[in-house]
């Protein structure tokens, strides 16, 4: 049992540092990361996210995971991971990529022709292209197979309408995957067709979402009449699910991420913090809150360390890595709130010049409901958790066996 | 990155794991629950021939000469077992004080014994209160003469000896006393646990031996605390594993309203609740045992999380046990409660979440840790 890499992890860590520090800015204390969703789509960040994309592409960097054949690395999984926790360390621009090459690539991969394969694969390795995923709607977010856009075959073409939201990058993006209903007479994971569309097509209306914390990483996406040839189908017709399916298998697990530091922001909060003439962080109340904040995000780090290890050992993490994103969100929208309550009546203020911390903690109150939603809601994940991992009997579902325009809706929203 | 055991360690899990469903069903555990049987002796002398009294002590001392990780693997078996014998108290601590700071002497003299399971030790460091404070210890040693009163003291009723702390000439030091000799006086207590034995130890000048330097009895006690604790935090996680598998066997058999109980969201959604909180409590035992194993100076931050969360998951999913069962959980016939008790026992015997806690905050700030 240790913590170190294996000869080979190592030597593939000196590689990458040697070409990063070639080649970008190592972050120094106080420099944060281009993160974020919120404030990334000024027209400079997404050209130098273009640049670094390209950059990396040349220096082989880029898609390590890929196969070889598809101008990939065909590097491990571990490799992949070790290349992503040296990039953290270097200042680089916003990543607007995760969608397209983690995501998108792969099912075009897996269910794309040898045509679409040389249409699209390249382009979107050398980052000249962003794409964006186009599943969610108003009426089916959790429920996803319950979508309603509409795909009508119409000559060589498919006319689609409807309308997509929580669309991450809809508004600078160039291709975008999309998952509509092409047949509401069947079963409503049996009528889905999988396409990828021009985000520049006419009929497309992109409208940004202002967030509760003042963001607008999502959009809202109208489609009226908008045309996508037959060509840029993926796989058959009906064979959506399975396609949407793939693409979500991709999704990033979270895993060996951060911890540890914003404890320690929390420390230095409450130290700094006088009550009753001593420092908050004499009292007993305040201590057993941080000794719990401190053992469940060491726990989390230690849980991805487990994660890693398994990779390391070239195995596939599951669906067990939806613990991080349950427990973690969680926790941090715990410590927002404790942080807040010990700035006492400071805590109503969300002014940076007023606060300690510079207000961080009231970001991270407004920021975190989000992340607790997005990509798997907590109670999603509690499912995916009973159902996958631990094999418990599903949920009754009302809208097996039926044709999906016989599903029960609930009364018209207005 | 490596951070999980090897394969020949998960094969002595195994084996242990085999060897406790064959000879400490919880039919065991029951019976001296409910006898006045202080504990399992046969399962006790089962276990040494199978060496893991003796896992960690060298062989020149007559025992396995294995290393903590191999002990972790042993005690998660023992406490997925519930077995009924004082396991914790001879060897995370009595075994763990004479390795740590015994002399030549004392080691020949105490560890084959203990490798054999022929003398059961415990450590004697509470006292009134029940709380865990090394700080303020009464008892005293003069002239080697050892007096004071000891309570709770786990298995202090069965054991052969004690490592007890108190104070001497240079301040707290630990001493080994026999507990069966002149100056003694001992009665068994009512255990929350029944299963598990706790006792008062009166001492009037009994004979008292230094154990490690005098004076180092406060930084020695604290060690072995953190020691026990990481070797615990496995006993808990193993019962918490084994309560877990129980409750999940048990709500998707059980049919209500026309499906199994665990198919409705209110009990599965829980139940990954229970699920995350072991594997947190998991990740962290691995932590304690990685430090322990290494001899690292984060033991004393490691050995805190591996507690607290070993602690609370094992509480939060022994209650939920009881709950998810319905009416059967609260009856003496099911073993919901033994569960539900031997997780505060255990929960209780190394010090509460409150004082880990504490001491947790107390070593960040000293040391900063990332």
């Amino acid at each position: 049992m240790d913590f170190n890499d294996t000869p080979e992890e190592a030597a593939f860590r000196a590689k990458a540092r040697t070409w990063l520090d070639a080649n970008a800015e190592v972050m120094k204390p106080g420099d944060f990361s281009a993160g974020p969703l919120d404030e990334r789509d000024d027209p400079a960040s997404i050209q130098s996210a273009k640049d670094w994309q390209k950059k990396k592409a040349d220096g082989g960097w880029a898609c390590l995971t890929w196969p070889t054949e598809y101008g990939g690395q065909g590097a491990t999984s571990i490799q992949n991971v070790i290349w992503n926790q040296e990039e953290a360390r270097y200042k680089t621009p916003p990543n607007i990529y995760g969608i397209g090459l983690g995501m998108c690539g792969p099912t075009i991969m897996t269910h794309g022709t040898d045509a679409q394969r040389e249409r699209w694969l390249p382009e979107m390795r050398m980052g000249q292209k962003v794409w964006c995923q186009l599943f969610s709607e108003p009426s089916a977010g959790s429920d996803l197979a319950g979508l309603r856009s509409t795909a009508v075959v119409d000559g060589d073409d498919w006319v689609i309408n409807g309308q997509k939201i929580w669309t991450t990058g809809a508004h600078f993006c160039d291709w975008g995957i999309l998952v509509v209903r092409s047949d509401a007479t069947v079963a409503k994971h049996s009528g889905l067709t999988y396409f990828v569309v021009d985000m520049h097509s006419p009929g497309i209306e992109v409208r940004p979402i202002t967030q509760i914390n003042g963001g607008q990483g999502f959009n809202e996406v109208f489609f009226t009449d908008v045309r996508i040839p037959d060509a840029q189908r993926l796989s058959e017709i009906g064979n959506g699910w399975a396609v949407a399916i793939t693409t979500l298998m991709n999704e990033r697990a979270s895993i060996g991420g951060g911890g540890g530091s914003s404890v320690h922001e929390l420390i230095e909060l409450a130290r700094g913090i006088e009550v009753d003439g001593q420092s908050a962080l004499e009292q007993s109340s305040v201590r057993e809150k941080i000794a719990t904040f401190y053992t469940r995000t060491k726990g989390l780090k230690l849980t991805g360390y487990r994660t890693l290890s398994a990779i390391s050992q070239g195995k596939t993490p599951g669906p067990e890595s939806s613990l991080g994103k349950l427990i973690g969100g969680r926790l941090t929208q715990e410590m927002a709130a404790f942080a807040m309550d010990l700035q006492g009546s400071a805590g109503a203020l969300n002014d940076p010049s007023q606060l300690p911390q510079a207000a961080e903690w009231q970001d991270r109150y407004l920021s975190i409901p989000g992340l607790r939603i997005a990509g798997g809601t907590d109670e999603i994940l509690r499912n995916i958790i009973s159902e996958r991992v631990l094999g418990l009997p599903p949920e009754a579902r009302a809208d097996k066996g039926i044709a999906f325009k016989d599903i029960p809706t609930g009364p018209p929203s207005n | 990155m490596n951070f999980d055991f090897s394969d020949d360690q998960k094969f002595l899990q195994q084996t242990a794991r085999d060897y406790l469903a064959e000879h400490s069903p919880l039919s065991v555990c029951r019976e001296v629950l409910e006898t006045d049987k202080p504990y399992a002796d046969d399962l006790w002398k089962g276990a040494a021939e199978m060496g893991w009294q003796g896992a960690v002590i060298p062989e020149e001392y007559g025992g396995a000469g294995f290393g903590h990780l191999e002990l972790a693997m042993i005690a998660e078996e023992i406490g997925r077992a519930l077995a009924p014998i004082p396991f914790s108290s001879s060897v995370y601590f009595a075994t763990e004080a004479i390795l740590q700071a015994g002399s030549d002497a004392q080691k020949k003299s105490y560890l084959p014994a203990l490798a054999e399971g022929t003398t059961i030790g415990t450590f004697a460091l509470t006292e009134k209160t029940g709380q865990n404070d090394i700080e303020n210890v009464q008892a005293k040693v003069s002239d080697g003469k050892l007096s004071g009163t000891k309570f709770p003291v786990a298995d202090g009723d069965i054991a052969n000896f004690a490592v007890v702390a108190a104070q001497g000439d240079g301040g707290l030091s630990l001493y080994l006393v026999d507990l069966e000799g002149e100056g003694v006086q001992r009665e068994s207590v009512t255990s929350f646990d029944p299963s598990r034995s706790m006792a008062r130890i009166e001492f009037d000048g009994a004979p008292a031996e230094l154990l490690g330097e005098a004076g180092q009895g406060a930084a020695l006690a604290s060690h072995l605390l953190d020691r026990a604790a990481s070797l615990m935090a496995f006993e808990q996680l193993g019962s918490a594993q084994a309560c877990f598998d129980i409750t999940k066997e048990f709500t998707t058999g059980r049919y209500a309203f026309g499906r199994p109980v665990a198919s409705f969201q209110a009990i599965k959604h829980r139940l990954a609740d229970m699920w995350c909180e072991i594997e947190l409590a998991r990740s962290n035992a691995y932590y304690g045992a990685w430090a322990l194993s290494n001899e690292e100076d984060e033991l004393n931050v490691a050995a805190c999380i591996a507690r607290i969360q070993a602690s609370e998951a094992l509480e939060q999913v022994s209650v939920e046990m009881v709950q998810m069962h319905g009416g059967v959980g609260y009856t003496w016939e099911y073993d919901c409660h033994l569960f539900y008790r031997r997780a505060k026992l255990l929960g209780a015997v190394l010090g509460s979440s409150a004082q880990w806690k504490n001491k947790l905050v107390d070593r960040i700030e000293a040391g900063e840790p990332s």
